[in-house]
Protein backbone atom coordinates (compact mmCIF):
# COMPACT_ATOMS: atom_id res chain seq x y z
CA UNK A 1 0.00 0.00 0.00
CA UNK A 2 1.08 3.57 -0.56
CA UNK A 3 1.85 6.16 2.08
CA UNK A 4 -1.74 7.39 2.25
CA UNK A 5 -3.70 6.44 5.33
CA UNK A 6 -6.60 4.21 4.33
CA UNK A 7 -9.82 5.78 5.48
CA UNK A 8 -12.05 2.82 4.68
CA UNK A 9 -11.32 -0.83 4.74
CA UNK A 10 -13.89 -2.31 2.40
CA UNK A 11 -16.32 -1.24 -0.29
CA UNK A 12 -19.14 -2.97 1.56
CA UNK A 13 -18.59 -0.60 4.49
CA UNK A 14 -19.66 2.31 2.31
CA UNK A 15 -22.97 0.86 1.31
CA UNK A 16 -23.78 0.16 4.93
CA UNK A 17 -22.89 3.63 6.18
CA UNK A 18 -24.26 5.64 3.24
CA UNK A 19 -20.90 6.77 1.87
CA UNK A 20 -21.18 8.38 -1.52
CA UNK A 21 -17.49 8.10 -2.43
CA UNK A 22 -15.11 5.35 -1.41
CA UNK A 23 -11.63 5.15 -2.82
CA UNK A 24 -9.09 2.64 -1.55
CA UNK A 25 -5.54 2.94 -2.87
CA UNK A 26 -6.94 4.24 -6.15
CA UNK A 27 -4.43 4.62 -8.96
CA UNK A 28 -5.31 6.51 -12.14
CA UNK A 29 -3.00 7.32 -15.02
CA UNK A 30 -2.89 10.20 -17.46
CA UNK A 31 -0.81 8.64 -20.21
CA UNK A 32 1.87 6.88 -18.19
CA UNK A 33 1.88 9.52 -15.41
CA UNK A 34 0.20 8.41 -12.17
CA UNK A 35 -2.18 11.33 -11.59
CA UNK A 36 -3.52 9.45 -8.56
CA UNK A 37 -0.97 7.22 -6.85
CA UNK A 38 -2.87 5.29 -4.21
CA UNK A 39 -5.54 7.75 -3.09
CA UNK A 40 -7.92 6.69 -0.32
CA UNK A 41 -10.95 8.71 0.62
CA UNK A 42 -14.44 8.33 1.98
CA UNK A 43 -17.12 11.01 1.62
CA UNK A 44 -20.46 10.79 3.39
CA UNK A 45 -23.80 11.94 2.04
CA UNK A 46 -24.45 15.66 2.62
CA UNK A 47 -20.79 16.55 3.15
CA UNK A 48 -19.08 19.49 1.50
CA UNK A 49 -15.50 18.33 1.12
CA UNK A 50 -12.68 20.68 0.14
CA UNK A 51 -9.82 19.16 -1.83
CA UNK A 52 -6.75 21.32 -1.40
CA UNK A 53 -3.24 20.96 -2.70
CA UNK A 54 -0.72 22.45 -5.09
CA UNK A 55 -1.09 22.50 -8.87
CA UNK A 56 -0.61 19.05 -10.38
CA UNK A 57 -1.23 17.29 -7.06
CA UNK A 58 -4.19 15.34 -8.45
CA UNK A 59 -7.27 17.35 -7.37
CA UNK A 60 -8.86 17.52 -10.81
CA UNK A 61 -7.86 13.92 -11.54
CA UNK A 62 -9.65 12.81 -8.39
CA UNK A 63 -12.78 14.69 -9.50
CA UNK A 64 -12.54 13.13 -12.97
CA UNK A 65 -12.07 9.66 -11.51
CA UNK A 66 -15.17 10.11 -9.35
CA UNK A 67 -17.10 11.35 -12.41
CA UNK A 68 -16.19 8.23 -14.36
CA UNK A 69 -14.13 10.24 -16.83
CA UNK A 70 -10.76 8.77 -15.83
CA UNK A 71 -10.29 4.99 -15.70
CA UNK A 72 -9.29 3.33 -12.46
CA UNK A 73 -5.98 1.57 -13.02
CA UNK A 74 -5.58 -0.18 -9.64
CA UNK A 75 -7.18 -0.19 -6.21
CA UNK A 76 -10.91 0.01 -5.66
CA UNK A 77 -13.35 2.86 -6.10
CA UNK A 78 -17.07 3.13 -5.62
CA UNK A 79 -19.19 6.23 -6.26
CA UNK A 80 -22.92 6.34 -5.49
CA UNK A 81 -22.76 2.58 -5.09
CA UNK A 82 -21.32 2.05 -8.58
CA UNK A 83 -18.03 0.18 -8.89
CA UNK A 84 -15.75 2.36 -11.04
CA UNK A 85 -13.54 -0.59 -11.92
CA UNK A 86 -16.33 -2.27 -13.88
CA UNK A 87 -19.13 0.25 -14.50
CA UNK A 88 -17.60 3.71 -14.65
CA UNK A 89 -19.91 4.78 -17.52
CA UNK A 90 -22.92 4.11 -15.27
CA UNK A 91 -21.76 6.48 -12.55
CA UNK A 92 -22.05 9.48 -14.87
CA UNK A 93 -25.82 9.57 -14.51
CA UNK A 94 -25.45 10.07 -10.73
CA UNK A 95 -22.69 12.66 -10.82
CA UNK A 96 -22.44 16.26 -12.02
CA UNK A 97 -19.07 17.83 -12.70
CA UNK A 98 -18.57 21.53 -13.34
CA UNK A 99 -15.14 22.83 -14.20
CA UNK A 100 -14.10 26.03 -15.90
CA UNK A 101 -17.13 25.91 -18.21
CA UNK A 102 -20.81 25.75 -17.26
CA UNK A 103 -22.21 23.60 -20.10
CA UNK A 104 -24.87 26.19 -20.99
CA UNK A 105 -26.41 27.40 -24.25
CA UNK A 106 -26.08 31.17 -24.32
CA UNK A 107 -28.92 31.81 -26.80
CA UNK A 108 -31.39 30.01 -24.54
CA UNK A 109 -33.00 31.31 -21.37
CA UNK A 110 -32.28 30.06 -17.86
CA UNK A 111 -35.54 28.06 -17.85
CA UNK A 112 -34.78 26.52 -21.25
CA UNK A 113 -31.28 25.50 -20.17
CA UNK A 114 -32.39 23.98 -16.88
CA UNK A 115 -35.37 22.38 -18.61
CA UNK A 116 -33.08 20.80 -21.21
CA UNK A 117 -30.84 19.23 -18.58
CA UNK A 118 -33.90 18.06 -16.67
CA UNK A 119 -35.46 16.49 -19.76
CA UNK A 120 -32.31 14.41 -20.30
CA UNK A 121 -33.09 12.71 -16.99
CA UNK A 122 -36.85 12.56 -17.41
CA UNK A 123 -37.54 15.35 -14.90
CA UNK A 124 -41.03 16.84 -14.84
CA UNK A 125 -41.75 20.56 -15.33
CA UNK A 126 -42.46 20.82 -11.60
CA UNK A 127 -39.06 19.32 -10.78
CA UNK A 128 -37.34 21.72 -13.18
CA UNK A 129 -39.17 24.65 -11.60
CA UNK A 130 -38.19 23.46 -8.14
CA UNK A 131 -34.55 23.21 -9.25
CA UNK A 132 -34.61 26.83 -10.40
CA UNK A 133 -36.34 27.89 -7.22
CA UNK A 134 -33.67 26.23 -5.09
CA UNK A 135 -30.97 28.13 -6.95
CA UNK A 136 -32.87 31.42 -6.76
CA UNK A 137 -33.47 31.49 -10.49
CA UNK A 138 -37.24 31.50 -10.60
CA UNK A 139 -39.21 34.66 -11.37
CA UNK A 140 -37.69 37.30 -13.63
CA UNK A 141 -34.35 35.53 -14.13
CA UNK A 142 -35.94 32.37 -15.53
CA UNK A 143 -36.78 34.10 -18.81
CA UNK A 144 -33.43 35.83 -19.27
CA UNK A 145 -31.01 34.54 -21.88
CA UNK A 146 -27.81 33.09 -20.43
CA UNK A 147 -25.74 35.51 -22.55
CA UNK A 148 -27.20 38.35 -20.45
CA UNK A 149 -26.37 36.79 -17.06
CA UNK A 150 -23.48 37.56 -14.72
CA UNK A 151 -20.81 34.91 -14.11
CA UNK A 152 -22.40 34.04 -10.76
CA UNK A 153 -25.87 33.67 -12.25
CA UNK A 154 -24.46 31.40 -14.96
CA UNK A 155 -22.78 29.23 -12.34
CA UNK A 156 -26.08 28.98 -10.44
CA UNK A 157 -27.88 28.05 -13.69
CA UNK A 158 -25.38 25.24 -14.22
CA UNK A 159 -25.95 24.06 -10.64
CA UNK A 160 -29.72 24.17 -11.20
CA UNK A 161 -29.08 21.82 -14.11
CA UNK A 162 -27.44 19.40 -11.67
CA UNK A 163 -30.46 19.63 -9.37
CA UNK A 164 -32.83 19.06 -12.31
CA UNK A 165 -30.74 16.05 -13.34
CA UNK A 166 -30.96 14.79 -9.76
CA UNK A 167 -27.18 14.45 -9.54
CA UNK A 168 -26.31 13.00 -6.13
CA UNK A 169 -22.64 13.97 -6.16
CA UNK A 170 -21.50 17.42 -7.27
CA UNK A 171 -17.87 17.76 -8.32
CA UNK A 172 -16.85 21.40 -8.58
CA UNK A 173 -13.44 22.46 -9.85
CA UNK A 174 -12.57 26.00 -8.70
CA UNK A 175 -16.24 27.04 -8.47
CA UNK A 176 -15.47 30.52 -7.12
CA UNK A 177 -13.17 31.44 -10.01
CA UNK A 178 -14.35 34.47 -11.95
CA UNK A 179 -17.10 35.42 -9.49
CA UNK A 180 -17.34 38.75 -7.68
CA UNK A 181 -17.91 38.96 -3.90
CA UNK A 182 -21.69 38.87 -4.20
CA UNK A 183 -21.53 35.96 -6.63
CA UNK A 184 -19.28 34.02 -4.25
CA UNK A 185 -21.59 34.63 -1.29
CA UNK A 186 -24.59 33.56 -3.35
CA UNK A 187 -22.77 30.44 -4.57
CA UNK A 188 -21.85 29.46 -1.01
CA UNK A 189 -25.44 29.95 0.08
CA UNK A 190 -26.85 27.67 -2.63
CA UNK A 191 -24.16 25.02 -2.08
CA UNK A 192 -24.90 24.88 1.65
CA UNK A 193 -28.62 24.62 0.88
CA UNK A 194 -27.97 21.86 -1.65
CA UNK A 195 -25.89 19.90 0.87
CA UNK A 196 -28.61 20.36 3.49
CA UNK A 197 -31.06 18.93 0.96
CA UNK A 198 -28.91 15.81 0.57
CA UNK A 199 -26.41 16.56 -2.19
CA UNK A 200 -22.81 15.56 -1.58
CA UNK A 201 -20.32 18.15 -2.81
CA UNK A 202 -16.60 17.90 -3.47
CA UNK A 203 -14.87 21.19 -4.20
CA UNK A 204 -11.34 21.45 -5.58
CA UNK A 205 -10.00 24.91 -4.90
CA UNK A 206 -6.93 27.02 -4.34
CA UNK A 207 -9.00 29.65 -2.55
CA UNK A 208 -8.59 28.13 0.89
CA UNK A 209 -10.14 30.95 2.89
CA UNK A 210 -13.28 31.09 0.77
CA UNK A 211 -13.73 27.37 0.10
CA UNK A 212 -12.53 26.44 3.58
CA UNK A 213 -15.34 28.48 5.10
CA UNK A 214 -17.82 26.62 2.93
CA UNK A 215 -16.52 23.09 3.50
CA UNK A 216 -17.57 20.79 6.31
CA UNK A 217 -14.26 18.89 5.93
CA UNK A 218 -10.96 19.38 4.16
CA UNK A 219 -8.36 16.97 2.83
CA UNK A 220 -5.08 17.71 1.14
CA UNK A 221 -3.83 15.95 -1.96
CA UNK A 222 -0.08 15.69 -2.41
CA UNK A 223 1.54 13.78 -5.25
CA UNK A 224 -1.63 11.90 -6.07
CA UNK A 225 -2.34 10.77 -2.50
CA UNK A 226 -4.93 11.98 0.00
CA UNK A 227 -3.16 13.14 3.16
CA UNK A 228 -6.13 12.78 5.46
CA UNK A 229 -8.46 14.98 7.37
CA UNK A 230 -7.24 18.52 8.05
CA UNK A 231 -10.04 19.58 10.31
CA UNK B 1 -36.06 7.69 -14.16
CA UNK B 2 -33.68 8.11 -17.09
CA UNK B 3 -35.08 9.14 -20.46
CA UNK B 4 -34.85 6.74 -23.39
CA UNK B 5 -32.58 7.32 -26.37
CA UNK B 6 -35.33 8.66 -28.62
CA UNK B 7 -36.67 11.03 -25.95
CA UNK B 8 -33.17 12.41 -25.37
CA UNK B 9 -32.57 12.71 -29.13
CA UNK B 10 -35.85 14.62 -29.42
CA UNK B 11 -34.82 16.96 -26.60
CA UNK B 12 -31.47 17.63 -28.28
CA UNK B 13 -33.03 18.24 -31.70
CA UNK B 14 -35.63 20.55 -30.17
CA UNK B 15 -32.94 22.47 -28.29
CA UNK B 16 -30.74 22.86 -31.40
CA UNK B 17 -33.70 24.17 -33.41
CA UNK B 18 -34.61 26.53 -30.58
CA UNK B 19 -31.05 27.87 -30.51
CA UNK B 20 -31.27 28.41 -34.28
CA UNK B 21 -34.69 30.06 -33.99
CA UNK B 22 -33.25 32.48 -31.44
CA UNK B 23 -30.01 33.24 -33.26
CA UNK B 24 -31.49 33.17 -36.82
CA UNK B 25 -28.12 32.17 -38.28
CA UNK B 26 -29.71 29.95 -40.95
CA UNK B 27 -32.36 32.43 -42.02
CA UNK B 28 -30.22 35.56 -41.82
CA UNK B 29 -26.85 34.21 -42.91
CA UNK B 30 -26.75 30.68 -44.37
CA UNK B 31 -29.75 30.92 -46.74
CA UNK B 32 -28.70 34.37 -48.04
CA UNK B 33 -25.17 33.00 -48.55
CA UNK B 34 -26.44 30.01 -50.53
CA UNK B 35 -28.77 32.12 -52.67
CA UNK B 36 -25.93 34.58 -53.22
CA UNK B 37 -23.78 31.74 -54.54
CA UNK B 38 -26.54 30.93 -57.04
CA UNK B 39 -26.80 34.58 -58.07
CA UNK B 40 -23.02 34.92 -58.49
CA UNK B 41 -22.98 31.85 -60.73
CA UNK B 42 -25.75 33.43 -62.80
CA UNK B 43 -23.58 36.54 -63.25
CA UNK B 44 -20.46 34.48 -63.99
CA UNK B 45 -22.02 32.13 -66.53
CA UNK B 46 -24.31 34.75 -68.09
CA UNK B 47 -26.05 32.34 -70.45
CA UNK B 48 -29.57 30.99 -70.02
CA UNK B 49 -28.71 27.78 -71.83
CA UNK B 50 -25.67 27.09 -69.68
CA UNK B 51 -27.48 28.04 -66.49
CA UNK B 52 -30.35 25.70 -67.27
CA UNK B 53 -27.87 22.89 -67.84
CA UNK B 54 -25.86 23.44 -64.66
CA UNK B 55 -28.73 24.46 -62.33
CA UNK B 56 -29.04 21.04 -60.59
CA UNK B 57 -25.31 20.92 -59.86
CA UNK B 58 -25.32 24.48 -58.53
CA UNK B 59 -28.23 23.72 -56.19
CA UNK B 60 -26.31 20.86 -54.61
CA UNK B 61 -22.96 22.66 -54.63
CA UNK B 62 -24.56 25.54 -52.75
CA UNK B 63 -26.19 23.02 -50.37
CA UNK B 64 -22.89 21.32 -49.62
CA UNK B 65 -21.07 24.62 -49.01
CA UNK B 66 -23.89 25.60 -46.67
CA UNK B 67 -23.65 22.29 -44.80
CA UNK B 68 -20.19 23.38 -43.70
CA UNK B 69 -21.61 26.51 -42.05
CA UNK B 70 -24.53 24.65 -40.50
CA UNK B 71 -22.29 21.97 -39.05
CA UNK B 72 -19.73 24.43 -37.73
CA UNK B 73 -22.54 26.41 -36.11
CA UNK B 74 -24.16 23.27 -34.68
CA UNK B 75 -20.97 22.35 -32.82
CA UNK B 76 -19.91 25.91 -32.00
CA UNK B 77 -22.91 26.22 -29.67
CA UNK B 78 -21.88 22.93 -28.05
CA UNK B 79 -18.26 23.87 -27.45
CA UNK B 80 -18.71 27.56 -26.54
CA UNK B 81 -19.40 26.73 -22.87
CA UNK B 82 -18.43 23.07 -22.76
CA UNK B 83 -21.97 21.74 -23.27
CA UNK B 84 -20.92 18.75 -25.39
CA UNK B 85 -18.41 17.70 -22.71
CA UNK B 86 -21.08 18.25 -20.07
CA UNK B 87 -23.49 15.96 -21.92
CA UNK B 88 -20.88 13.21 -22.19
CA UNK B 89 -19.91 13.72 -18.54
CA UNK B 90 -23.57 13.36 -17.61
CA UNK B 91 -23.68 9.99 -19.33
CA UNK B 92 -25.96 11.11 -22.16
CA UNK B 93 -26.07 8.34 -24.75
CA UNK B 94 -23.87 9.40 -27.71
CA UNK B 95 -26.32 7.73 -30.11
CA UNK B 96 -28.99 10.14 -28.85
CA UNK B 97 -26.65 13.12 -29.27
CA UNK B 98 -25.83 12.02 -32.82
CA UNK B 99 -29.47 11.43 -33.74
CA UNK B 100 -30.68 14.68 -32.20
CA UNK B 101 -28.05 16.82 -33.82
CA UNK B 102 -28.47 15.06 -37.19
CA UNK B 103 -32.22 15.67 -37.17
CA UNK B 104 -31.73 19.35 -36.33
CA UNK B 105 -29.19 19.78 -39.16
CA UNK B 106 -31.51 17.89 -41.54
CA UNK B 107 -34.46 20.17 -40.75
CA UNK B 108 -32.35 23.26 -41.39
CA UNK B 109 -31.04 21.73 -44.63
CA UNK B 110 -34.58 21.05 -45.81
CA UNK B 111 -35.48 24.70 -45.35
CA UNK B 112 -32.32 25.68 -47.20
CA UNK B 113 -33.01 23.29 -50.09
CA UNK B 114 -36.52 24.65 -50.58
CA UNK B 115 -35.03 28.14 -50.86
CA UNK B 116 -32.38 26.91 -53.33
CA UNK B 117 -34.88 25.09 -55.55
CA UNK B 118 -37.04 28.21 -55.66
CA UNK B 119 -33.91 30.22 -56.54
CA UNK B 120 -33.08 27.74 -59.32
CA UNK B 121 -36.60 28.01 -60.76
CA UNK B 122 -36.54 31.81 -60.62
CA UNK B 123 -32.94 32.49 -61.60
CA UNK B 124 -32.19 29.60 -63.95
CA UNK B 125 -35.72 28.98 -65.23
CA UNK B 126 -35.63 25.37 -64.13
CA UNK B 127 -38.86 23.55 -64.91
CA UNK B 128 -40.39 20.87 -62.68
CA UNK B 129 -43.23 18.57 -63.81
CA UNK B 130 -45.48 16.68 -61.36
CA UNK B 131 -43.44 13.47 -61.74
CA UNK B 132 -40.27 15.49 -61.52
CA UNK B 133 -41.57 17.13 -58.34
CA UNK B 134 -42.03 13.76 -56.65
CA UNK B 135 -38.50 12.74 -57.64
CA UNK B 136 -37.13 16.10 -56.49
CA UNK B 137 -38.80 15.92 -53.07
CA UNK B 138 -37.60 12.34 -52.56
CA UNK B 139 -34.08 13.29 -53.65
CA UNK B 140 -33.98 16.21 -51.24
CA UNK B 141 -35.22 14.06 -48.33
CA UNK B 142 -32.77 11.21 -48.91
CA UNK B 143 -29.77 13.40 -49.79
CA UNK B 144 -30.47 15.63 -46.78
CA UNK B 145 -30.54 12.61 -44.46
CA UNK B 146 -27.15 11.47 -45.74
CA UNK B 147 -25.61 14.93 -45.62
CA UNK B 148 -26.88 15.60 -42.10
CA UNK B 149 -25.53 12.27 -40.84
CA UNK B 150 -22.07 12.59 -42.32
CA UNK B 151 -21.83 16.28 -41.38
CA UNK B 152 -22.75 15.53 -37.74
CA UNK B 153 -20.23 12.70 -37.59
CA UNK B 154 -17.37 14.81 -38.96
CA UNK B 155 -18.54 17.89 -37.07
CA UNK B 156 -18.22 15.93 -33.83
CA UNK B 157 -14.80 14.70 -34.84
CA UNK B 158 -13.57 18.20 -35.67
CA UNK B 159 -15.27 19.88 -32.68
CA UNK B 160 -12.48 19.20 -30.24
CA UNK B 161 -9.58 19.93 -32.56
CA UNK B 162 -7.51 23.01 -33.22
CA UNK B 163 -8.21 24.63 -36.59
CA UNK B 164 -11.61 22.97 -36.80
CA UNK B 165 -12.91 25.68 -39.15
CA UNK B 166 -10.47 24.59 -41.86
CA UNK B 167 -10.34 20.93 -40.91
CA UNK B 168 -14.06 20.32 -41.35
CA UNK B 169 -14.19 21.19 -45.10
CA UNK B 170 -11.07 19.11 -45.73
CA UNK B 171 -12.65 16.11 -44.02
CA UNK B 172 -16.18 16.53 -45.28
CA UNK B 173 -15.98 17.62 -48.91
CA UNK B 174 -14.30 14.48 -50.31
CA UNK B 175 -16.71 12.22 -48.41
CA UNK B 176 -19.87 13.92 -49.70
CA UNK B 177 -18.83 13.63 -53.37
CA UNK B 178 -21.23 10.68 -53.92
CA UNK B 179 -24.12 12.84 -52.65
CA UNK B 180 -23.12 15.68 -54.96
CA UNK B 181 -23.04 13.31 -57.95
CA UNK B 182 -26.18 11.30 -57.11
CA UNK B 183 -28.31 14.26 -56.08
CA UNK B 184 -27.22 16.30 -59.10
CA UNK B 185 -28.10 13.50 -61.53
CA UNK B 186 -31.47 12.89 -59.87
CA UNK B 187 -32.23 16.62 -59.86
CA UNK B 188 -31.28 16.86 -63.57
CA UNK B 189 -33.94 14.26 -64.23
CA UNK B 190 -36.45 16.09 -62.05
CA UNK B 191 -35.76 19.36 -63.91
CA UNK B 192 -35.70 17.57 -67.30
CA UNK B 193 -32.27 19.06 -67.99
CA UNK B 194 -31.01 18.20 -71.52
CA UNK B 195 -34.20 16.20 -72.10
CA UNK B 196 -33.35 13.57 -69.46
CA UNK B 197 -36.46 11.58 -68.45
CA UNK B 198 -37.71 11.56 -64.86
CA UNK B 199 -37.43 7.77 -64.78
CA UNK B 200 -33.65 8.01 -65.30
CA UNK B 201 -33.31 9.84 -62.00
CA UNK B 202 -34.73 7.18 -59.69
CA UNK B 203 -31.73 4.80 -59.85
CA UNK B 204 -29.53 7.58 -58.44
CA UNK B 205 -31.69 7.53 -55.34
CA UNK B 206 -30.27 4.07 -54.64
CA UNK B 207 -26.80 5.59 -54.28
CA UNK B 208 -28.16 8.36 -52.05
CA UNK B 209 -30.09 5.86 -49.91
CA UNK B 210 -27.04 3.63 -49.43
CA UNK B 211 -25.01 6.69 -48.42
CA UNK B 212 -27.70 7.83 -45.97
CA UNK B 213 -28.07 4.42 -44.34
CA UNK B 214 -24.30 3.84 -44.21
CA UNK B 215 -23.47 7.14 -42.52
CA UNK B 216 -26.50 7.02 -40.20
CA UNK B 217 -25.32 3.64 -38.87
CA UNK B 218 -21.61 4.48 -38.85
CA UNK B 219 -22.33 7.84 -37.24
CA UNK B 220 -24.48 6.35 -34.48
CA UNK B 221 -21.79 3.78 -33.66
CA UNK B 222 -18.69 5.97 -34.03
CA UNK B 223 -19.89 9.33 -32.69
CA UNK B 224 -19.32 8.51 -29.00
CA UNK B 225 -15.74 7.25 -29.30
CA UNK B 226 -14.83 10.09 -31.71
CA UNK B 227 -16.22 12.80 -29.41
CA UNK B 228 -14.62 11.23 -26.33
CA UNK B 229 -11.24 11.19 -28.07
Amino acid sequence: MSGAQPIVTSAADGAATGSVVELIDAVALIGSFPALAGASLRVERGEILLLRGPNGAGKTSLLRLCAGLLPLERGSASVCGVDLATDRELVRAHVGIIGHTNGLYHDLTVAENVGFWGRLSGATSAEVHEAMQRMGLDGRLSGVRVSKLSAGQRRRTALAGLVARRAELWLLDEPHAGLDADGRDELDRVLRAAAAAGATIIVASHELERAGGLATRQVEIVAGQVRGDLR
Amino acid sequence: MRSGTLAVARAIARRDLLVEWRSRVVTNQVIPFAVLVMVMFAFALDSDAVLERVAPGLVWLATIFSVLFLTARSFAVETADGALDAMRSAGVNPVAIFLGKSVAVAVQLLVLDVALVVAAVVLYRADVSLGGGVLLVTTILVATTGLASVATLYGGLAAGTKGRETLLPLLLLPVVAPVLIGATRATESAFGTNGIAVSEGWPWLGLLAVFAVLFSVVGAVAFGPLVDE
